[in-house]
């Protein structure tokens, strides 16, 4: 009975701490990966907040600032009781953050069907941005399909053909080829899908010399990147067979395999090479402060507190102004690591996309580096879909 | 695609190669399964702490084979401290038990990995001399650190056999998986035996970790990657069984490899290609546990079943 009696008197105490805090402090639920594997991706998104709050003065909007973060584990059930416990408990004023597709399907609903802001900082998948598309959503990061766009475009540019197109056997491995095939009309010798988290990429690899294509077209996120990477250069394909990729290479994934990934081609919305004023700042504060460079879900987690700022400061404080805020943040009125851009009716970025290559600096650092401008102003491909008109 | 003699030649080594590797993580589980009767999930933290231990002191002492050779007997310590001060007491616990305490192992040496070695993957790479090609036959290249990794897992296959069959301690490792009452009766320091075991097992978890670091990602997590694979080797082998173990695990690197490689175009063959696309990958991903489901029908106690067990 005794303990009984004890859970009670937390269970109280928890819910006077809960109880409506006083006025005027902004709350911002943060969710996102910190342990496993994939916590690194975490981590980085975790430290960009936090620099964008000391940026801030640690004030948001004016505000004084209580940032709730969660650890999603890569599993949609659990990214969405953490929203319920910072809707329900936390009473959050934003929701933001979450890395992957499948968490934010199960995320964004229950956020924004509670009548709270939602602020995706990375997962863009195209549900959102066509039918499922909401008023209190809205992304600092781009559609799954637009980076693989741009690859495919710049490939077609390049009049390669024979390219041989692999990615892992899950839905966003799917959109990745099929948003390059978007662009991308010469031929594809093979299109090859493994499992998910697959180590070792030996097997496919000695098909792919077997096969002798033009060009290898990957898709291999996190782990499955490095290692893909490492086993590819090993192979002796790297001076052979150009590889060209989306989200295989970042500057997570870079430390861990240099030289392997070097004269590598990806595409992406953002670099750390970037120049403006508010990237650069942004890059040099996160190396001053982490001893790192930063990685694009970093600078889309910073944009992230940077438009929630913008939008209390236009409706000066007022956090019930929902109208107000929604009209604020279709301006993209603040100073983003990409650079000025707008939003579509769908409230996802029109954005830029750049060539990029993996190239050993001077100082014998492994960098990603800005080539040229793929797509200047690329709208994704589902907005006509989404019934929002604003 | 055409599927040529070079071909299928190369990727039978890759098969063999990736059996070995999962024998070298199965030898050990099999043996603590089979002796202690002790379901140890966190076999693959083993491996991963092998795998950061060999790449720390590579980077410390400036050579590969040193870092590995360092590697080993440090592992074997981690092991053998694991074994005194978290397993003691699950022995007599059931099964249920050990795989949560076992569960919580794993996520006590990821955390602790990630506090030292922080999230992201360390660096880690081929040594210059083991990075070329090996001519295997004329057309018929292979990485030299591959065919290594396959000469080191004979090696350990060969020697673990001697052990398992010629020494004193290898007929009591025998006889433990048999009967371990029976064992302690006769006045075996079952204690020592069981401590001595689970560190050789840690060991060779271990030398399957530094061997993958430079072809994997190391990270913290990594040996849940593999531990799932290897289950299923000491299930087809036969628990407690290192015969057992070996067979498995070059099963299903085979049926692995050869199933991601040669499915699709041999059922392009036989039902239309754009249906083959979409089933090639899943069947082939379905293959190692689809050869565990045909042995559980025809000897439920796998392959080569500890002699005696009951």
């Amino acid at each position: 009975m005794r303990t009984m009696t004890r859970a009670a008197l937390v269970g109280l105490l928890a819910a006077l701490v809960a109880a409506p805090a006083a006025a005027q402090t902004v709350k911002i639920g943060f969710i996102t990966t910190l342990s496993g594997p994939q916590g690194a991706i975490g981590e980085h998104m975790k430290n960009s907040v936090e620099l964008a709050l000391d940026h801030l003065g640690r004030k948001v909007g004016g505000l004084d600032v209580e940032v709730i973060y969660g650890d999603d584990q890569v599993k949609p059930d659990v990214g969405k009781q953490l929203a319920d416990e910072m809707l329900k408990k936390h009473r959050v004023h934003f929701v933001s953050g979450v890395i992957w597709s499948n968490v934010m399907l199960a995320v964004a609903p229950t956020v924004t069907g509670a009548g709270t802001f939602m602020i995706g900082t990375n997962a863009g998948p195209h549900e959102l941005a066509g039918k499922m598309c909401h008023e209190l959503f809205f992304t600092t990061s781009w559609q799954n399909d637009q980076t693989p766009e741009a690859m495919g475009k710049y490939m077609q540019e390049q009049s390669i053909t024979d390219v041989y197109a692999m990615a892992p056997n899950y839905a966003a491995g799917k959109d990745m080829i099929s948003g390059f095939k978007r662009y991308f009309k010469n031929k594809i010798v093979a299109e090859v899908y493994t499992q998910l988290g697959q180590q070792d990429y030996q097997a496919e690899i000695s098909q792919i010399r077997a096969a002798n294509p033009k060009a290898v077209f990957v898709f291999y996120p996190g782990g499955m990147g490095i290692q893909f990477l490492k086993q590819y250069a090993q192979a002796g394909l790297r001076g052979q067979i150009p590889l060209y990729s989306v989200y295989t290479v970042d500057e997570i994934s870079l430390p861990a395999v240099k030289e392997a990934a070097l004269g590598q081609w990806e595409t992406r919305y953002w670099s750390p090479d970037l120049k403006n004023e508010a990237n650069q700042k942004y890059v040099a504060d996160f190396r001053k402060k982490f001893g790192k460079t930063p990685v694009f879900y970093g600078a889309q987690s910073y944009d992230g507190i940077m438009l929630i700022d913008s939008a209390i400061r236009a409706v000066k404080g007022d956090l019930t102004n929902k109208p107000g805020m929604i009209a604020a943040m279709r301006r993209a009125d603040y100073k983003s690591t990409r650079g000025p851009y707008k939003y579509n009716v769908n409230h996802f970025p029109i954005e830029n996309f750049y060539l990029l290559k993996a190239v050993q600096t001077p100082d014998g650092d492994f960098a990603m580096q800005i080539q040229r401008t793929v797509f200047e102003n690329h709208k994704d491909a589902y907005f006509a879909e989404c019934p929002m008109k604003w | 695609m055409a599927i040529s003699v070079p071909l299928v030649l190369e990727q039978t080594l890759n098969g063999l190669q990736y059996g070995v590797m999962l024998f070298l993580m199965a030898a050990g589980l099999t043996l603590v399964f089979g002796i202690m009767n002790l379901v140890n999930l966190a076999h693959g933290s083993l491996y991963m702490v092998g795998a950061y231990l060999a790449t720390a002191f590579a980077g410390w002492s400036g050579s590969f084979v040193l870092g590995v050779a360092l590697a080993l007997p440090a592992t074997l310590l981690v092991g053998v401290v694991v074994e005194v001060i978290a397993l003691r007491t699950l022995y007599e616990r059931d099964h249920l038990d050990q795989v949560l305490a076992t569960f919580g192992l794993i996520l006590f040496f990821n955390e602790l990995i990630a506090v030292v070695w922080g999230r992201a993957a360390v660096y880690t790479t081929i040594p210059p001399f083991l990075s070329g090609h090996i001519r295997v036959l004329p057309g018929v290249p292979y990485p030299t650190y591959r065919a290594g990794v396959i000469l080191v897992g004979v090696v350990v296959a060969v020697a673990l056999w001697v052990l398992v069959t010629r020494t004193r301690l290898g007929m009591l490792i025998r006889a433990g998986a048999s009967n371990r009452t029976m064992v302690s009766a006769l006045g075996v320091n079952i204690r020592l035996l069981y401590t001595l075991v689970f560190g050789l097992g840690a060991a060779l978890a271990g030398l399957a970790g530094a061997m993958a670091g430079p072809i994997y990602a190391v990270q913290p997590g990594m040996g849940e990657a593999i531990l799932i694979q290897v289950f299923v080797v000491i299930v087809i082998g036969g628990i407690g069984s290192i015969r057992g173990a070996m067979v498995g695990a070059v099963a299903v690197g085979m049926a692995d490899t050869l199933g991601r490689a040669f499915l699709k175009p041999m059922l392009a063959t036989v039902i239309s290609p754009p249906a083959a696309d979409k089933a090639g990958p899943a069947l082939a991903s379905m293959l190692i546990y689809l050869l565990m489901a045909a042995v559980l029908f025809f000897r439920s106690e796998g392959l080569f079943p500890a002699r005696g067990r009951s």
